[in-house]
């Protein structure tokens, strides 16, 4: 379209860098920070440009908090939810989209519903259930008569055993691999494959399972990176509930956890160091930056096709 | 021998009952197409055939075994699909060959037969491509390869010609009829196009609302069809059907607007007088130029206009209220609402019950063709 | 809902594909979930045992409670305030980043980056960057003395969650505007150009209006994400203080549940928040059945 709108279009650069200087001055100031020795951090104003203490803090940084381990173990759970949302979800939408039996809705429905109970509102119980993973089921039992009546019958009493996700990978993985959002993605996508590519699989002489791995899983695969990366920032970022299931820091502590041991201040009687809490931050928030930075593409389609 | 036996078919969803009731046999080696408009039940049943659809009532026999209960693998049909259904992340070799594979075909066997389908179909610098870098007609070609590789009893098409545009089109007939007298395997064919029906098939079955309206070879149908349905969907254009009155002595047809046509009552034994449908070919029928009009063996038309074809025209022009299409081989300068005399031969009025549309049958025409629902 | 014309009929192995999805859906949601509304009704005797059905007492408990009011009137200031600046930057920034000058790509790509930081990182920044004594803004405290001091003054600690809440809702909001002005067709667009009708006039008259469901959608989603999912932000920021002043719901039962192990009391808050999460949802899915009509 020819538009001639010289001034326009300065004042609009002009805005853009403006929104620039707004989401990007934060992460500039935690890195400037990091790079600076104790006492010019504290000046005021602090300078705007890198100093030259970079190795020095990010050492520290890294060595104090033990981030080693800790990244690590952020690692194996961003990568466990992420596996286990994709594959959970792959399997369910298949399930409810490519079988026809009576109750597909009301499972649909079941796993949609989540979406309203995000764990802030159920986290006590939640806490509680991690805790005893078979509690619920023990008291299905019993509530039912179902162990009463074996009971009876057979003269066992059925306790089935504790078993605690507290302190454990398990429970840091487990609890968070349900997805409503990664199902509703799913069956989005199955519903835009052609009915006739199942049936010419059927014609092929493919089942079922077959049909599933050889056609659905790779035509998914721009589903399964847009969904991997959204997930991948969501789980390395989860904050609240390692916070509450993990006391054994020092073997299952995340990188993410991490933050609130390393806030300088007044608070824990310390001087205030910042040039090492936020060498800490960035290196924190490097990972899934650097997933979005390089998979922009599939996340960004991830976010608009799953209406959340 | 693979001889399909479709008896006392039906097909419900749900409570909606699509498919009433149908039975014929396809020989074996035989091409029949099925021919009839969107939603009249032909794709059902040629999915019931394949095994994609359950079979509410009846039976399918192929090569003399009930398959109601088998799973379409069982059954030893190929398919080709309207939108040819080919799987977008597999290059054209893995496509045409995944049948096998599933099966358990070694992957050097297996390299080989791909290899030579594809030369059969041209296909053979293509391999390596993807479906979606291919043209039109040779995603076409991969669908019929993928069919062929498997050897299959069956060939089942379901309008796969549709997606193509109409030069192609009469280039994929072709080669569709070549490839079945060379393999002479059994072919259902379903499609909604007339002309492709009737160069394709050995066979036609014409179906409407769940039920066969006709069976028979496609001249047969073209020269006598069995329904008003029939007659309007064969031929471009469809026969000319015109409202008419058979008098009390039988001996002549009265038009709507009172024109009058003689008929021969011995050739319909059981005519009675009363309301008819009169069926009349535009090719049958003829522009006097000149000379006299006869009353009783013609008709008196207004021209509309005149639509070019190339080897001749339609003449569309209207009659006591109703339209009529004649065809002529020359040109003619009509004006807009010029008067028409035009010759009709008793010989080829063909006569319609006016409430059921059947054929009322003359004696002079062998009636086998005509199988009615 | 739409299912497929060609389905499986093998019944036993849809229910294994679905299973463990259930199971992780029963475990961790539904059962807690009802475990909260069963708790929020009853009371753990001091002595131990079962508990005891209270009915609505605990409700009763929190509600006279001032704390609980203070906490559920800050919440809402929060969650306004920071859908409010979160989205009109997004939106400004959308708008003028779908004309598609040169460079709009480099903006484009730069605007999601704050989307990937964590919410307790953001609140460590952001606790740094707005420090009454150290960072950034404390110059204004060298100008001013005492002007800004989060950690003394409970409408400066608002301000900061607030701000840092917003920042990092902004890059969501963002993609969402951003691709709601990219499905306006652009014949729309040309169309209004033919009409006389500069790109100020345009923004006002074509694309704000056909940004409407957009827009609703992300009031919706902003509103339950503040209210939900800030405990990460507040929990590194201020802790929820100074006195009180930035204690969230989502922190409140945090602290009345955990620190001061009253499960009943914070089981009763859960199910108030649980009630407004869902009740904005259904907000949601009305819109989206209406958004059909809109596209």
């Amino acid at each position: 379209m020819v538009e001639r709108t010289p001034i326009l279009n300065i004042l609009t650069h002009l805005i853009l860098i403006m929104g620039l200087i707004m989401l990007l001055v934060p992460l500039w100031i935690v890195f400037v920070a990091s790079t600076h020795d104790f006492r010019t951090v504290n000046t005021v104003p602090m300078p705007l440009w890198p100093g030259n203490q970079m190795v020095a803090n990010y050492t520290l940084a890294w060595q104090q908090s033990g981030f080693g381990p800790k990244m690590l173990n952020s690692f194996i759970v961003a990568i466990g939810v992420t596996a286990g949302k994709i594959a959970i979800a792959a399997i369910s939408a298949y399930s409810i989209v490519y079988f026809n039996y009576r109750f597909r809705s009301l499972f649909f429905w079941l796993i949609f519903v989540t979406l309203m109970l995000p764990l802030e509102v159920r986290i006590v119980p939640t806490y509680a259930v991690a805790a005893n993973v078979l509690r619920p089921y023990q008291e299905l039992l019993d509530a039912t008569g179902i162990s009463t009546i074996l009971g009876a019958l057979a003269g066992i009493k059925i306790t089935l055993p504790e078993w605690s996700m507290l302190n454990s990978y398990t429970g840091l993985i487990l609890p968070l691999i349900a997805t409503a959002t990664g199902t509703f993605l799913y069956r989005q996508f199955y519903l835009t494959v052609p009915d006739e590519l199942a049936e010419a699989a059927k014609m092929d002489g493919a089942g079922p399972l077959r049909f599933f791995w050889d056609v659905l899983l790779p035509l998914s695969k721009t589903n399964m990176a847009a969904l991997g990366t959204i997930m991948f920032v969501y789980s390395w970022n989860q904050y609240l509930w390692p916070l509450l299931i993990i006391t054994d820091i020092a073997n299952y502590g995340t990188a993410v956890m991490q933050l609130q041991r390393i806030v300088p201040g007044p608070l824990f009687g310390e001087p205030p160091r910042w040039h090492i809490a936020m060498a800490g931050t960035l290196m924190v928030m490097t990972p899934p930056l650097l997933v979005v930075i390089f998979m922009q593409r599939w996340f960004v389609r991830g976010l608009v096709s799953t209406d959340k | 021998m693979a001889r399909i036996d479709i008896s006392k078919v039906t097909k419900f969803y749900g409570k909606t009952q699509v498919v009433h009731g149908v039975d014929f046999t396809i020989e074996d080696g035989e091409f029949v197409v099925i021919l009839g408009p969107s939603g009249c039940g032909k794709s059902t049943l040629l999915r019931m055939i394949a095994g994609l659809e359950e079979i509410s009532g009846g039976t399918i026999s192929i090569a003399g075994e009930v398959v109601n209960d088998k799973e379409p693998r069982a059954r030893g049909c190929a398919m080709v699909f309207q939108n040819y259904a080919l799987y977008p992340h597999m290059s054209v070799a893995e496509n045409i060959g995944y049948g096998l594979k599933v099966a358990g075909v070694p992957s050097a066997e297996r390299l080989m037969r791909v290899r030579a389908v594809a030369k059969t179909v041209g296909l053979e610098e293509f391999l390596d491509r993807r479906p979606g870098q291919l043209s039109g007609g040779q995603r076409q070609r991969v669908a019929m390869a993928r069919a062929m590789i498997k050897e299959p009893k069956v060939f089942l098409f379901d309008e796969p010609l549709s997606n193509l545009d109409a030069k192609l089109r009469v280039q994929m007939r072709i080669e569709i009829r070549k490839l079945h007298q060379r393999l002479k395997a059994t072919s259902v064919f379903v499609t909604h196009d007339q002309v492709e029906a009737m160069t394709l098939a050995d066979r036609l079955v014409i179906m409407n609302k769940g039920i066969i309206e006709q069976i028979g070879a496609p001249k047969d149908v073209y020269d006598r069809p069995a329904s008003v349905f029939v007659a309007g969907f064969i031929g471009a254009p469809g026969l000319n059907l015109l409202p008419a009155t058979v008098s009390s002595d039988s001996h002549s047809l009265t038009l709507a607007d009172g024109q009058r046509l003689i008929i021969e009552p011995t050739r319909y034994p059981s005519l009675n007088p009363g309301p008819v449908t009169l069926g009349l070919r535009a090719e049958a029928l003829n522009i006097r130029q000149g000379g006299a009009f006869v009353p009783q063996g013609g008709l008196k038309a207004t021209f509309d206009f005149a639509e070019e074809l190339g080897v001749g025209q339609h003449i569309h022009a209207e009659v006591a209220g109703s339209p009529l299409v004649i065809h002529v081989d020359g040109r003619h300068p009509f004006a807009f609402g010029a008067g028409l005399n035009i010759d009709v031969s008793p010989r080829d009025m063909q006569l319609f019950d006016s409430v059921t549309g059947l054929r009322i049958t003359e004696t002079d025409v062998p009636t086998s063709v005509s199988a009615a629902a | 809902m739409t299912g497929k014309r060609v389905t499986f009929s093998n019944t036993w192995l849809a229910a294994l594909l679905i299973a463990p999805q259930l199971l992780l859906v029963f475990t961790f949601f539904y059962w807690p979930a009802g475990e909260a509304l069963y708790w929020s009704f009853t009371l753990e005797p001091p002595f131990g045992g079962e508990n005891q059905w209270v009915g609505w007492q605990n409700f009763k408990t929190v509600f006279e409670d001032p704390l609980y009011w203070n906490s559920v009137r800050i919440s809402v200031i929060f969650a306004l305030s920071s859908t409010a600046l979160a989205m009109g930057i997004a939106l400004i920034l959308a708008t003028f980043v779908d004309r598609q000058l040169p460079g709009y790509q480099a903006y484009r790509f730069m605007y999601f980056w704050p989307y990937a930081v964590a919410a307790p990182a953001v609140g460590l920044a952001f606790r740094f960057i707005f420090a009454p004594d150290a960072g950034f803004v404390s110059a204004l405290n060298q100008w001013y003395p005492g002007i800004w001091n989060p950690a003394r003054d409970g409408f400066d600690a608002v301000v900061l969650i607030t701000l840092a809440n917003a920042w990092s809702m902004v890059a969501y909001n963002f993609i969402f505007f951003l691709a709601g002005l990219q499905s306006i067709p652009r014949s729309l667009n040309e169309a209004a150009a033919m009409d006389g009708s500069g790109v100020l006039r345009r923004m006002a008259d074509i694309q704000f209006p056909l940004l409407a469901p957009t827009f609703f959608f992300l009031v919706v989603i902003n509103l339950t994400d503040s209210f939900v999912n800030s405990f990460g932000i507040v929990d590194i920021t201020t802790a929820g203080g100074p006195a009180r002043a930035t204690d969230l719901m989502v922190y409140k039962i945090y602290s009345d549940g955990f620190k001061g192990k009253d499960y009943s009391l914070a089981a009763a808050q859960s199910l108030v928040l649980m009630l407004l999460v869902i009740s904005l949802t259904f907000i949601q899915f009305r819109y989206v059945e209406r958004r059909v009509h809109y596209t």
